[in-house]
């Protein structure tokens, strides 16, 4: 079996930039400090007149962000996403939200697969506190060519638009035939039994598990729900009234990320049971990305599990 | 400044001040205090610096303001309807439900406001960012933006301050209305942000200090901002409260409504500062 490529999103997202700087010079980058870890240093390199670095200065990042809209200008700001959704989380409500500027914020080292740094950065609070912001668009890409296609969509979208990177290699799992529309979930196995909604480096985890609930006789349809604001309502009604269970998965609190999001749907429109797969409330710490996603309960014979909770609970 | 202009533009900014009281009076809430004080620098800035047209407010190439000191809306709603953004009677609408006139400047619904503030410390990073734009995309327009001397207290303003001047945003201009006084107390009490132009100076701006209620003196300030090749931070001494007798430089007044009696003594004491500027009545 050929060994499957692994790349980062943060990758994805810095080799788009520099695509984008190729056939357009409408906008720019903005960094804070941190822009060879972002991966905004690709576009830094190539296209140095269209970069500035605002040092470790989030809030003001932001908030320089926003003038920059406010002329009717674009611009991408990245930092990690402990700190841009979480030290700026007031500038990012205030000065992008209020006025709804088009502003794209490209937050990478997201979630427990931070690994060494440990807890101070593994911010699994992004998706929630951005899920607050009226007018937010947040978008939680797959693989590298989810990204990629992802931030070309974004550059061209309205309002602010909250992208959500690893700094972990996963493996790629579109080809270049992937269609990627913001706020269109994807399904990507059908299946009758249960449904298995997953973002990000859970997207790979949950088709592995389709798998092994294939060996044991049960038929999941796994979606992909790259955009979880706004939520793509429709893929996920459809999924609660035709399989009776769902699953979410994510690298991030089940505390107000994609699981409350699906919950929230399903509650008040087609009740069914939720299981939400992520951190449970509580904070990471130092180790290898792989064994902390293990040690957390994040890959696929979790979901696996959560996927038979879910069915055991169906009326 | 000839006699005249000076004349117009005092006679202009005392009816922003009516604005002002007609406005916080009828809202029953906002901040006289810190935007009485800033009448003078705004009244100059919409009719005598920025390169503006009331008919298109979103002209791409227009001179904008950032009221980083969000609170003082009402000074700024009164400069802007005066000048023709906006029918002066939406004034007296100033934060009631269904008005434009919200509490603080919103960008979305305010014809002539070039941006969302209120929120301290936020609005000079907007101000520097549209700054950057116009350098990087090559437009001439030039920033301007007001911040209180409690708002300098925030943090973000320094981390603005050192990214302005790292940038080179020699076509950024911020106004300090320097008046001594905050929501808690005397700012010196508080947690002193003096020596101001000190600060700014050390950050890389270039300062000048000056009395910003008095027109020549902003007139001759802004001047000198657009021949120097760094931000400008004009350091404005102003009295809080400024042209209202029992609200000057009182601290009580930074967020309080005048009642009914209170009101009728400040626009009568408006009323007669406009009268001895136009030589009308005795």
């Amino acid at each position: 079996m050929a060994e499957v490529k692994k790349v980062a999103t943060r990758a994805g997202f810095g080799s788009a930039l520099v695509e984008l700087g190729a056939v357009r010079d409408d906008f720019v980058v903005l960094d804070a400090d941190l822009a060879a870890a972002t991966q905004t240093g690709k576009f830094k390199s190539a296209y140095p007149d269209r970069f500035y670095d605002c040092g470790i200065a989030e809030q003001n990042m932001i908030g320089v962000a926003a003038g920059i809209a406010a002329t009717g200008k674009k611009v991408i700001c990245s930092s990690f996403a402990m700190f841009a959704a979480g030290r700026a989380f007031e500038q990012v409500r205030n000065s992008l939200g209020y006025p709804h500027l088009h502003v794209v914020i490209g937050a990478t080292h997201a979630g427990i697969s931070v690994g060494e740094d440990g807890a101070t950065h593994q911010c699994c609070e992004d998706i929630a506190l951005m899920r607050t912001i009226p007018g937010m668009t947040i978008i939680n890409p797959a693989d590298e060519t989810e990204a990629k296609l992802a931030v070309k969509a974004a550059l061209d979208a309205d309002g602010p638009v909250y992208m959500r990177f690893g700094r972990l290699a996963v493996p790629v799992i579109f080809g270049e035939d992937y269609h990627f529309t913001i706020g269109k979930g994807v399904q990507l196995k059908d299946g009758g039994d249960v449904t298995v909604i997953a973002t990000g480096l859970m997207v790979n985890e949950a088709l592995e598990a389709y798998e092994l609930l294939q060996a044991e006789g049960i038929s999941a349809r796994i979606i992909n729900m790259h955009t979880i604001k706004p939520l793509d309502q429709e893929i996920v009604l459809k999924a609660a009234k035709e399989t009776g269970a769902i699953v979410t998965a994510e690298e991030h609190s089940v505390v107000g990320g994609l699981g409350s999001a699906v919950s929230e749907a399903v509650c008040e429109q087609f009740p069914v049971p939720v299981v939400k797969l992520g951190v449970y409330d509580v904070f990471g710490h130092s180790g290898p990305a792989p064994k902390l996603l293990d040690e957390f309960g994040l890959r696929a014979v979790h979901i696996a599990e959560k996927a038979k909770q879910a069915i055991a609970l169906k009326k | 400044m000839d006699a005249a202009t000076k004349k117009q533009l005092e006679i202009t900014a005392c009816r922003v001040r009516m604005g002002v009281i007609e406005g916080v009076h009828s809202a029953k809430a906002g901040h006289p205090g810190g935007s009485l004080s800033i009448a003078e620098i705004l009244t100059y800035l919409y009719f005598a610096q920025m390169h503006i047209d009331p008919q298109n407010p979103q002209w791409e190439d227009r001179d904008r303001l950032v009221l980083s000191k969000g609170h003082a809306a009402p000074a700024l709603y009164a400069v802007l309807a005066e000048r023709g953004y906006f029918d002066p009677a939406l004034l007296g609408t100033l934060r009631q439900i269904g008005s434009i006139l919200q509490g603080h400047p919103d960008m979305k619904h305010i014809p002539g406001v070039d941006m969302s503030a209120g929120s301290l410390g936020q609005g000079i990073s907007a101000a520097a960012g549209m700054a950057l734009s116009a350098k990087h995309f090559g437009k001439n327009y030039r920033v301007y933006t007001i911040l209180g001397d409690g708002e300098i207290e925030e943090g973000q303003v320094w981390e603005a301050a050192m990214f302005a001047a790292n940038k080179g945003l020699s076509n950024l201009t911020a106004f300090v209305d320097y008046n001594g006084l905050q929501i808690d107390g005397a700012i010196g009490e508080v947690n002193s942000p003096e020596p101001i132009d000190q600060k700014f100076a050390a950050f890389g701006w270039h300062t000048i200090s000056i009395d910003g209620n008095d027109f020549d003196a902003i007139e001759s300030a802004l001047r000198e901002a657009e021949t120097v090749d760094k931000p400008v931070a004009i350091v404005a001494k102003t009295v809080k409260g400024k042209g209202v007798s029992y609200m000057e430089n009182s601290v009580g007044w930074h967020g309080v409504a005048p009642n009914d009696e209170q009101y009728e003594q400040a626009m009568a004491e408006l009323n007669a500062a406009m009268a001895a500027l136009t030589g009308e009545g005795e």
